[in-house]
C-alpha cells in the first residue's frame, strides 16, 4: 500500500480543510470470494453459518431483563435469547461485535468513516432517519418470521442449498424490486 | 472426517465466543470493503445501476458452496454435521416479502446496518434501533406467529436431498449461472447508468 503513504503525504497540507477522499470499494467479485471463505471457515469450525438477527434479540432480552426479569423468562420468544441469565454471552452477539470492529477497521483504512446520513438528494435527513427506523422494524419482523435474514438465511442457507433459504432470497428480492419504484425519492 | 471442528471437539464458552468475534471481524471487514456500510450502495441494486449486492452475495454463496462440496468430497468435512435451518416454505416466503420491504425502505439488512453504524452512518443507527424495536415487538405483540411457523415446518430440505442430485452438480450449475449473470449484470449496469448519482 505504498501509494497510500504518498497519497497521504501529498494531501497532508490540505487535510485540515478538505475531508479525506474515500478510497474506492474493492471489486465485488473479490469481496464475494473473501466473504465466501469467511462463511466456509464459520461452517468448518462451528458447524453452522453466519447470522445477525439473534444479536438484536440478545440485546433486547438483556434490556428487558434489566426492567422486568420475571417477564423475560415468562415470554417464550424472549426467553430463547435469555441464555439462562446471561443474554450478552450470545454467539451471534459476539459475531456482530466482531463485525462492528471489522467494518470499522475497513472503514478507517479506506478513509470512509463519516458521521453522516445516507440518502438521495430529494429527501431530508430527518425523513430518511424515520424511514430507516421504520425499515428496521419491518425487516426485524420479516427476519423473525422467516427465521433468518440476509446473513442467516440467504448466505448461510444458500451455501448448503437449503430450499427455504433460496425461497427466502427470491422473496426478498422480488419484494424489494416491486417496491423500489414507490420509494425511489428516498434514494435517487 | 475432522470438520466441522465442533463435531470432534468441545469448545469452552470463551473459545466459542472468541471464535465468533474473530469470524465476525472478517465478516464485517468484507461487508464494509464491498461498500455495504452505505445504504445508497446497497439500494442501488434495486435501481439496477450498481449490482454489487448480487455480485458479492452470489459469489460468496458459490464460493462457500464449492468449498463445502470440495471438503466433503475429499472426506475432510461431514456435511451431515452442518446445521440446516428447517424449511417452512410459507414462513420463508412471507418473511422474505416483508424483509424485502424493510430492506428497500430502511436501506440496510441487519448485518449491513452494523457496518453502517461502525462507519458513522446515522441512518444505520436508526435502522439498528428499528431492528431492536421490531424484534421486541414481535416477541411481545405477536407471540402466536412462532407456533404457526412450527406448525408449517417441513423439516430439513436441501436441493441435493430433495432432488437426489449431488451437491457438486449444483456447484457446477451455480458457477455457470454466475458467469452468465456477471455478463448480464454488466449490460444492465450500462443500461441504467443514468440513475447513478453524480459525485
Amino acid at each position: 500500500m505504498a501509494h497510500t503513504l504518498t497519497d497521504g503525504g501529498l494531501r497532508a497540507d490540505r487535510a485540515a480543510s478538505a475531508p479525506t477522499v474515500p478510497q474506492p470499494y474493492w471489486n465485488p467479485y473479490l469481496v464475494g470470494v473473501l466473504l465466501g471463505l469467511v462463511l466456509l471457515a464459520t461452517y468448518a469450525v462451528t458447524g453452522r453459518g453466519l447470522g445477525a438477527t439473534a444479536a438484536f434479540g440478545a440485546v433486547d432480552a438483556w434490556l428487558a431483563s434489566l426492567v422486568a426479569p420475571a417477564h423475560v423468562s415468562a415470554s417464550a420468544a424472549l426467553a430463547k435469547y435469555f441464555n439462562d441469565g446471561s443474554p450478552l454471552m450470545s454467539w451471534t452477539l459476539f459475531l456482530v461485535a466482531g463485525a462492528f470492529v471489522g467494518a470499522l477497521i475497513s472503514g478507517v483504512l479506506g478513509r470512509r468513516v463519516r458521521w453522516t446520513v445516507e440518502r438521495g438528494p430529494q429527501v431530508s435527513d430527518n425523513r430518511r432517519l424515520a424511514l430507516a427506523f421504520a425499515g428496521g422494524c419491518v425487516a426485524a419482523y420479516g427476519a423473525k418470521i422467516a427465521k433468518g435474514c440476509t446473513s442467516g438465511q440467504a448466505l448461510t442457507g444458500g451455501a448448503i442449498l437449503n430450499v427455504g433459504s433460496l425461497v427466502f432470497m427470491l422473496a426478498v428480492f422480488a419484494s424489494a424490486y416491486a417496491l423500489a419504484w414507490f420509494v425511489r425519492k428516498e434514494w435517487l | 472426517m475432522t470438520l466441522p471442528l465442533s463435531s470432534t471437539m468441545e469448545f469452552t464458552i470463551a473459545v466459542d465466543l472468541g471464535l465468533a468475534f474473530v469470524l465476525g471481524t472478517g465478516f464485517g471487514f468484507c461487508l464494509e470493503r464491498a461498500g455495504f456500510g452505505s445504504a445508497r450502495k446497497l439500494t442501488a441494486v434495486f435501481y439496477l445501476y450498481d449490482m454489487a449486492v448480487v455480485k458479492v452475495m452470489f459469489t460468496a454463496i458459490v464460493t462457500a458452496m464449492a468449498g463445502l462440496a470440495a471438503l466433503s468430497g475429499v472426506g475432510v468435512l461431514d456435511l451431515r454435521e452442518l446445521y440446516v435451518e428447517p424449511t417452512s416454505l410459507a414462513a420463508q416466503a412471507l418473511g422474505g416479502l416483508i424483509f424485502g420491504g424493510g430492506f428497500i425502505l430502511g436501506g440496510y439488512c441487519p448485518g449491513t446496518s452494523i457496518a453502517a453504524v461502525a462507519t458513522g452512518r446515522k441512518d444505520g443507527i436508526a435502522f439498528a434501533l428499528g431492528m431492536l424495536t421490531g424484534v421486541l415487538a414481535y416477541a411481545e405483540l405477536t407471540p402466536g406467529i412462532d407456533a404457526w411457523i412450527k406448525a408449517g415446518a417441513q423439516g430439513e430440505m436441501t436441493l441435493p436431498s430433495v432432488t437426489g442430485v449431488a451437491m457438486g452438480w449444483f456447484v457446477v450449475g451455480f458457477v455457470a449461472f454466475l458467469l452468465f449473470a456477471a455478463w448480464g449484470m454488466k449490460r444492465l449496469e450500462r443500461s441504467f447508468a443514468h440513475l447513478r448519482p453524480k459525485p
